[in-house]
């Protein structure tokens, strides 16, 4: 198994409207979901994500239904509000500045240490 | 869900958070089975890799917002268990709490009512009152100075920034309907009731045309005396009364509770009506004058027209108005006799209830340290330390608050019965009652007291050491006995200031009790009478109704002397006139000033007041024969120095006759025990001159006015009270509409000037009483609590020999300790509190080493009492159970 890493503060939320907005979900597949994209590399206690689900219904963000699953039992479904779509809409679009000054960062100082050591950069450093 | 509906619908969302969470895990098991694991393992699996459901559903629990709501809830169904498993504490706790409270909220609804509050007309803020000024009146001795009737006419038409109103007190016989009475009279203005914006119980003001000479005889009724008199019927308009023989017919009732000036009116006539000469001079100033300023005038505006005005009528009326000019200043009620008396009280029921405050927070403290074990408990269990010092708090709020709901009650009911018994007449009275503001105060009160003794056990909630406490069972530790020995040593110092100013108290009263007031109080009989108003017009006839009026007194058995005198000592009243030894008279501002007596040859024998030189008058001192005037004994110091002043002439304001010195007799103390009469010559302080000069010898034109001031002073050989009925049917047998009123015996007269004392030490006392009860109780609280906390250390010393009384003598030696802190800290305390009572209280006496030794015996011996039953308990410690322990 790979290292496992903490999740950024945030980034839970973030991951769950991104779940949600695909349509209603109960809490255990959303941790079976968010397990498979994050390909086991964050590790979230699985009971952790439910004050995090209620967390974002307090704010209006989500809203839960209780409905039948196919299994035929009753679970409690979260899907987005409008107030959430906007949220996970605008909170995307920030984190996707913020990673891609982050990458900006990262190439720069590796140019620099290149340029010091009096290289020429390589090409396609990405 | 809003946060209210989270909060309401609790078992709700719990129970669907069960199922929410039993799902996953059902869920998740289930998946596993299906891969193949083995059921058991799958659930233990699930149940590993979800955490732990309790963390997790307090996290959801924290997620509602709706937490500390829940956790008060909580912590006040804890607290409210505590109390019940320990209902003493809690009841002695809140009793104390409740009087304290109590006493502080009855004493804050008087200062608030009486002090603070607004007087109860129309925006009086834009009320102003209006005073004469000129250098010749001496405000410090007269007050300030009222107006002349055509001065207040000329304002009133010519000022335009002020709507102007005025009033002269007066007083009167109405002789019906009903018995003959004397009734206190307002002859004011028309614009009276308008200028102050009340309206008027029934009926109508008076108009302006009934406001002038040979308007239509109309009266308007005060409040009171309508309820008493007329039952408060409406019919009461168009009534007739008779007053002071002029028939008049009633228009309206005044608004209830309506003392301009502090005086309620029994009748009002129209001013304007009456055309005596003192109201058509520019001389004499009767009219007390109150003005608004009118829409848009500023009280700057208003000051600058007032002078203007004042030196148009110098110029106009050079005779009387030389020097004269007039101020305005916004209307505020007389309350400076009691303002003193007030804020006293109020500080010393601040005080006890600061000690109320740490005796419950040294009993809390207490409570808290034995609690320490269980507090570690809780921590170790996981509870924070804010939240442990949140639920400490909650405990001694729910004390404050229950003490503060039971101290409001105290405060509601006891206000009016201790309003009642303050001696003479607290001003503004009838408008003292518990507003929301006061109720705001009283609540705020509370929670502040809960916080204050409730801070210091929350702040010992343990953080370290968490095991040494469990294991150690709370045994003291540190700190708490310094934080205890703080607690105890306030009680005291608070307890000091309060006992040594009920002792100064003490010490005062029984000097002034003792003071001689120059003349002899027991058995003498005294009381304001108005002869029939048909004789008033004639002075001879006047003289001869009084001659038999006192003839007839004397023959009542029972009467060893009776006499006649316009001003009586002690009771309202007096005259001051300046006077001189030889003409041309000085500026009336530069004059000696005596207190001046009208009095009867029979005066001296009723009042017992020695007599030094000379004689005093007697039945041949008349009109015909020379002017005669009787000094004191100061003023003979004053005027003659050691000479013999018998025979040598005196002239006084009274008239331009000089008066021949017959006598002296001793000083008098008019103002009663307190104080002796003060005035300031020279910018010195100094006894006031006294002097008595005969009716028999009063100009005629002074005879009516001084007949209407007169009352009749009576000694007798058996109790005075029982010659009022007899007295009285003497005066209904000369003429029926003859009355007698304010009656008094001069022993209650000298009583009533030190009645303001005595109000303040009964009150002192019972709080210095108070004090010293709780400065004891808590003293024994901390002291047994401490002990116990030392039982295994007294076992050891027990066990190395120590006898028992060198153990009590360590126990009382740390009580005593912690007293003496206290004490120091008190006396400063005391010294302070002193300074303040000599000047706010009259006739205070210094404060006296003696007293304050007194006071600190008993304290310390009350400290020793407290002491004593742990020190004993200590002493008797076994030392084998208690090095088990």
């Amino acid at each position: 198994m790979p290292p496992k890493s903490d999740l950024p503060q945030g980034t839970l939320d973030l991951l769950i409207l991104k779940v949600a907005a695909l349509g209603p979900v109960h809490g255990y597949a959303i941790a079976q979901r968010l397990q498979q994209v994050s390909r086991d590399v964050v590790q979230v206690p699985q009971g952790s994500l439910y004050p995090a689900l209620h967390r974002l219904e307090n704010r209006g963000l989500l809203a839960a239904d209780w409905k039948q699953t196919e299994t035929g039992r009753e679970a409690r479904f979260y899907r987005l509000t409008r107030k959430g779509r906007a949220h996970l809409e605008a909170e995307t679009a920030s984190w996707q500045r913020l990673s891609e000054a982050v990458a900006l960062i990262l190439r720069m100082s590796a140019g620099g240490r290149e340029s010091r050591l009096g290289l020429e950069a390589p090409n396609g450093v990405e | 869900m809003t946060w209210l509906n989270r909060l309401l619908r609790r078992r709700k969302l719990e129970d669907q958070l069960d199922r929410e969470l039993q799902f996953h895990l059902d869920q998740y098991a289930a998946d596993l089975i299906e891969r193949g694991a083995d059921p058991a393992a799958a659930r233990r699996r699930a149940q590993i890799e979800f955490g732990g459901a309790e963390q997790i559903k307090e996290a959801c629990r924290d997620a509602r917002g709706t937490r500390w709501v829940e956790d008060f809830a909580q912590d006040l169904r804890y607290s409210l268990r505590a109390w019940r498993q320990n209902p003493g504490f809690a009841t002695v706790a809140v009793l104390t709490l409740a009087l304290g409270i109590g006493a502080t909220t009855v004493m804050a609804t008087l200062v608030h009512s009486v002090l603070l509050n607004p007087l109860p007309f129309r925006d009086p803020r834009r009320m102003v009152s209006v005073h004469g000024a000129e250098p010749a009146w001496n405000v410090a001795l007269f007050g300030d100075e009222n107006l002349s009737n055509p001065d207040f006419r000329d304002l009133q038409r010519q000022s335009r920034s002020l709507n102007i109103t005025g009033w002269v007190f007066d007083n009167g016989t109405l002789s019906e309907p009903g018995d003959p009475e004397y009734v206190t009279e307002f002859d004011a203005s028309a614009n009276l009731f308008s200028v102050f914006g009340v309206p008027l119980t029934l009926g109508r003001s008076f108009q302006r045309d009934e406001d002038r000479p040979g308007g239509a005889p109309v009266a308007i009724l005060g409040y009171t005396f309508w309820r008493k008199h007329f039952g408060g019927s409406p019919s009461v308009l168009g009534a007739s009364l008779v007053l002071d023989t002029a028939r008049y017919t009633v228009v309206g009732v005044a608004p209830a509770q309506f003392e301009p000036g502090g005086v309620e009116a029994d009748v009002y006539t129209p001013l304007g009506r009456h055309t005596g000469p003192y109201l058509m001079r520019r001389g004499p100033h009767p009219v007390t004058t109150v003005a608004r300023l009118m829409p848009g005038a500023t009280l700057e505006q208003a000051k600058n027209e007032l002078s203007i005005l004042g030196r148009r009528l110098s110029a106009q009326y050079p005779d009387t108005n030389q020097d004269r000019s007039f101020i305005a200043r916004t209307l505020a009620p007389d309350v400076t006799g009691v303002r003193p008396t007030l804020w006293l009280l109020f500080g010393a029921v601040t005080l006890v209830l600061l000690i109320t405050c740490a005796d419950v927070a040294s009993l809390l403290l207490a409570r808290a340290v034995s609690r320490g074990r269980e507090f570690a408990m809780r921590v170790a269990l996981g509870a924070a330390r804010g939240r442990l010092a949140r639920q400490c708090l909650t405990e001694s709020a729910v004390l404050a608050v229950a003490g503060g709901i039971l101290g409001v009650i105290v405060a509601a009911t006891g206000i009016k019965p201790f309003v009642a018994a303050w001696p003479g007449a607290l001003p503004r009275a009838d408008e003292v009652s518990l507003d929301w503001r006061v109720l705001g105060f009283a609540l705020l009160l509370s929670l502040a007291s809960g916080l204050l003794f409730g801070l210091a056990p929350a702040l010992r909630a343990p953080s370290a050491q968490l095991e040494q406490t469990i294991r150690g069972g709370g045994r003291a530790i540190g700190g708490s006995r310094r934080l205890h020995g703080a607690f105890v040593a306030c009680e005291m110092a608070l307890a000091v200031v309060l006992l040594v100013s009920a002792g100064m108290l003490g010490d005062t009263l029984l000097r002034l009790s003792n003071v001689n007031p120059g003349l002899d109080p027991a058995n003498v009989l005294t009381a304001r009478t108005a002869l029939s108003p048909t004789v008033l017009d004639s002075p001879p006839k006047t003289r001869a109704m009084w001659d038999g009026l006192l003839a007839r007194i004397r023959r009542v058995p029972g009467v060893q002397a009776a006499a006649m005198v316009d001003t009586v000592p002690m009771r309202n009243g007096n005259n001051p006139l300046g006077y001189w030894l030889s003409p041309p008279a000085p500026p009336e501002n530069r004059m000696p000033m005596a207190l001046a007596t009208c009095v009867s040859p029979d005066y001296l024998k009723v009042m017992r007041i020695p007599l030094l030189h000379g004689r005093f008058f007697d039945d041949h001192d008349n009109l015909s024969s020379e002017p005669v005037i009787v000094i004191d004994e100061v003023m003979s110091g004053h005027a003659f120095g050691g000479e013999n002043p018998v025979g040598r002439q005196l002239w006084s304001q009274m008239g331009d006759q000089p008066a021949r010195i017959i006598g002296v007799v001793g000083h008098v103390r008019y103002y009663g025990l307190a104080n002796d009469d003060q005035t300031r010559v020279r910018g010195q302080a100094q006894v006031r001159d006294q002097f008595y000069y005969p009716f028999a010898q009063l100009p005629d034109r002074f005879v009516r006015r001084w007949s209407q001031l007169m009352s009749i002073a009576v000694r007798a050989g058996i109790n005075p009270l029982a010659l009022v009925e007899p007295v009285k049917s003497e005066l209904r047998a000369v003429s029926r509409d003859q009355v007698l009123y304010e009656v008094n015996t001069m022993q209650q007269l000298a009583r009533g000037t030190i009645e303001p004392q005595r109000f303040l030490l009964l009150l002192f006392g019972v709080f210095a009483a108070l004090a010293l009860l709780l400065a004891t109780v808590g003293n024994y609280g901390v002291l047994a609590y401490l002990t116990r906390q030392r039982v295994p250390e007294i076992g050891v010393r027990i066990a190395l020999g120590a006898t028992s009384g060198a153990v009590t003598r360590m126990v009382l030696r740390q009580s005593l300790a912690m007293v003496a802190i206290g004490v120091i800290a008190g006396v400063a305390g005391a010294l302070a509190a002193a300074r303040i009572l000599t000047s706010a209280v009259d006739g205070m006496a210094a404060i006296e080493p003696v007293t304050v030794l007194l006071m600190i015996t008993v304290l310390v011996a009350s400290a020793l009492v407290a002491g004593f039953i742990p020190a004993r308990r200590a002493a008797r410690i076994d030392p084998i159970t208690a090095l088990r322990q």
